[in-house]
């Protein structure tokens, strides 16, 4: 192994993207439109209803996913155009949380020795809910009041924008790149010389970790400067998150490219990689609640891994050591990725 | 002054699954020289010579690099320029020049390179937006990076006009003086007969003679060549043993080891002389005469 080879490898394949003005600008201008874009159509409230999560001990009145609330436990439940349902009671901080970021406007907990509601007073809904509730009969709830800021769509998906981003940047950034360079000859050129299949692939990896880092650091920052995402954790562990998301996804542009010898079949590799993760990794929409096998699917994709810890960090506030599981994940699939592309890595194209 | 040769390959062998592409060859390159292996196309020159590099694994046979089988150092002491090589985009002259030179632990200084390979006048051009001969003396530079005790060159002037062949004829020749052993394919026998001390001619996958130019051409041909315009060929010369020669101007050529005689017999015919040329063999008739003049499939 030789830092100055792998220095070398660094240097001119940077060059090589930051002279691409094409390329580059794509990878920049893409996020900030889709971010821009999706804030302005998701402005509007997509909700049409109320939405009040109830905590009970009383069976469900129908067996649904998320069964209705038994309606003669409150006189408030038979209030139309509210969408109650039953939230169990192990659910409850996650609940209370969700009413403190706007996605579910009030909790009501109908226990007997409880009778507590919980409403965000800087809501607006909140607040005719709690007029309503006043003016209800029935037993007088008590009130706890929740404080948070409200979650937009916008908040919810810039990681997956981004996430998609590092993902094309990635794979095609390697995983046809490489390919190209085995097809034009220039891997031949570089296996005349004393250079290694690992201190290759090793520069390969550094310069492209190293422009998609920045991109999507630098992207985040610039649309965070007029969105004001909701950032609950730190942002130091998001960083962390970024750099071992990205680092599986370097390694698996590599394992497509480590044989692969024409342009065409990488392309359809890699096509057929990325669609699915793009509509199975929770980009665009959450996974929750969707079929069981999509679910256990998505938990193939190192992107899956990659949103659910940033978005645990961003919007729940989680810290590293709970998203630990996920980054775990992450790393065994880039070692297995990684040894199997530096293993089978070929040259030319004999 | 060393004995051991630089190169030295041994019955070396390379099938694949439908052709053998080198069938058998045996030579040895002495340090210092310039080395030809020449050729028609597809005779097995490239797989030879890439095998020699260490691109290609012979299916058998032994290459000795100075006496040893190649080692690691091997890669660090020798330099190469293949038939057609791809660099990376987005890359001028001198950063393809400083991040080869990063990669060997020994370096020829970038003036040097300069210098020995004209590069000065498109130094900081796109190496994309290169022509031929430009692009070929570039990637001689970057062959000659790490110093390299020998150089391969892989038909290194095909596709190039008169002129630039004759420059980059001139490059070789300042490589040779600091004392490189050259390997080169080529198929032009002039380029040859120019640079090399001694070539090796292929065929089929063989080697079918080798030796000195001169010795080559001393050995085969013992004649000259009388060439006439086909309408100064009267036909009471008929008699005298011929080839006539399908060109814009048909001639006719002739072979004899007796100049005197055969100009004698034509004028007695009543040959007109005008248009008359005698000339040595050269080794594009030894070629000729070895590999045949067949159309190959």
């Amino acid at each position: 192994m030789n830092l100055r080879r792998i220095g070398a490898v660094i240097y001119a394949r940077s060059l090589e993207f930051v002279r691409d003005r094409s390329a580059l600008s794509w990878s920049f201008v893409m996020p900030i439109v889709m971010v821009v874009g999706l804030a302005f159509i998701f402005s509007g409230d997509g909700q049409p209803l109320f939405k009040v999560g109830v905590i009970t001990d009383q069976p469900p009145t129908e067996t649904k996913s998320e069964p209705n609330p038994n309606r003669n436990l409150h006189p408030f439940l038979n209030t139309q155009h509210i969408d109650f349902y039953t939230v169990p009671t192990e659910e409850q901080a996650a609940a209370i949380k969700k009413v403190g970021r706007h996605q579910v406007d009030m909790l009501l907990d109908l226990r007997p020795n409880q009778m507590h509601y919980w409403v965000n007073t800087e809501s607006p809904k909140g607040y005719f809910l709690e007029l309503l509730l006043k003016g209800s009969e029935g037993t007088k709830l008590t009130q706890e009041i929740v404080k948070g800021e409200q979650i937009r769509y916008v908040d919810w998906v810039i990681p997956g924008i981004l996430g998609m981003n590092m993902m094309f940047s990635c794979l095609w950034g390697v995983g046809y790149v490489i390919v190209r360079y085995r097809k034009n000859g220039y891997l031949k050129r570089l296996n005349a010389t004393p250079l290694t299949a690992t201190e290759f692939l090793l520069g390969q990896i550094v310069s492209r970790m190293v422009l998609v880092v920045g991109v999507s650091t630098l992207v985040f920052t610039l649309t965070n400067l007029f969105m004001h995402f909701v950032m609950e954790g730190s942002y130091l562990d998001l960083l962390v998150v970024l750099v071992i998301g990205t680092f599986t996804l370097i390694t698996m542009g590599l394992l497509v490219a480590s044989r692969v010898r024409s342009e065409e079949l990488s392309d359809g590799l890699l096509n057929l990689l990325t669609w699915p993760m793009m509509l199975l990794s929770g980009v665009w929409f959450s996974m929750e609640g969707t079929n069981p096998i999509m679910q256990w699917l998505s938990q193939l994709s190192p992107l899956t891994h990659t949103l659910t810890a940033a978005r645990a960090i961003m919007l729940d506030g989680a810290t590293l050591w709970q998203v630990a599981p996920h980054l775990l994940v992450l790393i065994v699939m880039s070692v297995v990725f990684l040894a199997i592309g530096a293993f089978g890595f070929r040259w030319t194209t004999d | 002054m060393t004995t051991i040769p630089i190169l030295e390959v041994r019955a070396l062998r390379k099938h694949y699954p439908k052709v053998k592409a080198v069938d058998g060859v045996d030579f040895t390159v002495p340090t210092g020289i310039c080395f030809g292996l020449l050729g028609p196309n597809g005779a097995g020159k490239t797989t030879t010579i890439e095998m020699m590099e260490g691109i290609i694994r012979p299916s058998s046979g032994e290459i000795l690099y100075k006496g040893e089988p190649m080692g690691p150092r091997f890669k660090n002491e020798v330099g190469i320029q293949f038939q057609s090589t791809a660099l990376q985009d987005f890359l001028t002259v001198r950063e393809n020049l400083k991040f080869f030179s990063n990669l060997y632990p020994k370096n020829m200084s970038v003036d040097e390179l300069i210098q020995i390979c004209s590069l000065e006048s498109y130094l900081d051009r796109d190496a994309r937006k290169l022509s031929g001969g430009q692009r070929q003396r570039m990637l001689l530079a970057i062959a000659l990076v790490n110093d390299p005790e020998i150089v391969f060159l892989d038909e290194p002037t095909t596709g190039l006009d008169p002129q630039a062949r004759l420059n980059f004829w001139e490059l070789i020749n300042r490589i040779k003086a600091r004392n490189k052993t050259v390997l080169l394919t080529t198929h032009y026998m002039e380029e040859a007969y120019n640079l090399c001390d001694h070539i090796a001619i292929m065929d089929h996958g063989k080697i079918i003679a080798q030796g000195s130019p001169d010795h080559l051409l001393s050995e085969h041909f013992k004649d000259v060549i009388i060439e006439l315009p086909e309408q100064d060929f009267p036909q009471a010369a008929e008699t005298i043993p011929h080839r006539r020669l399908a060109k814009v101007n048909p001639s006719i050529e002739i072979s004899t080891q007796d100049v005197n005689k055969t100009i004698g017999e034509l004028l007695q015919a009543g040959a007109s002389l005008t248009g008359l040329q005698v000339r040595q063999r050269t080794l594009e008739d030894l070629f000729l005469e070895l590999t045949g003049k067949e159309l190959r499939p």
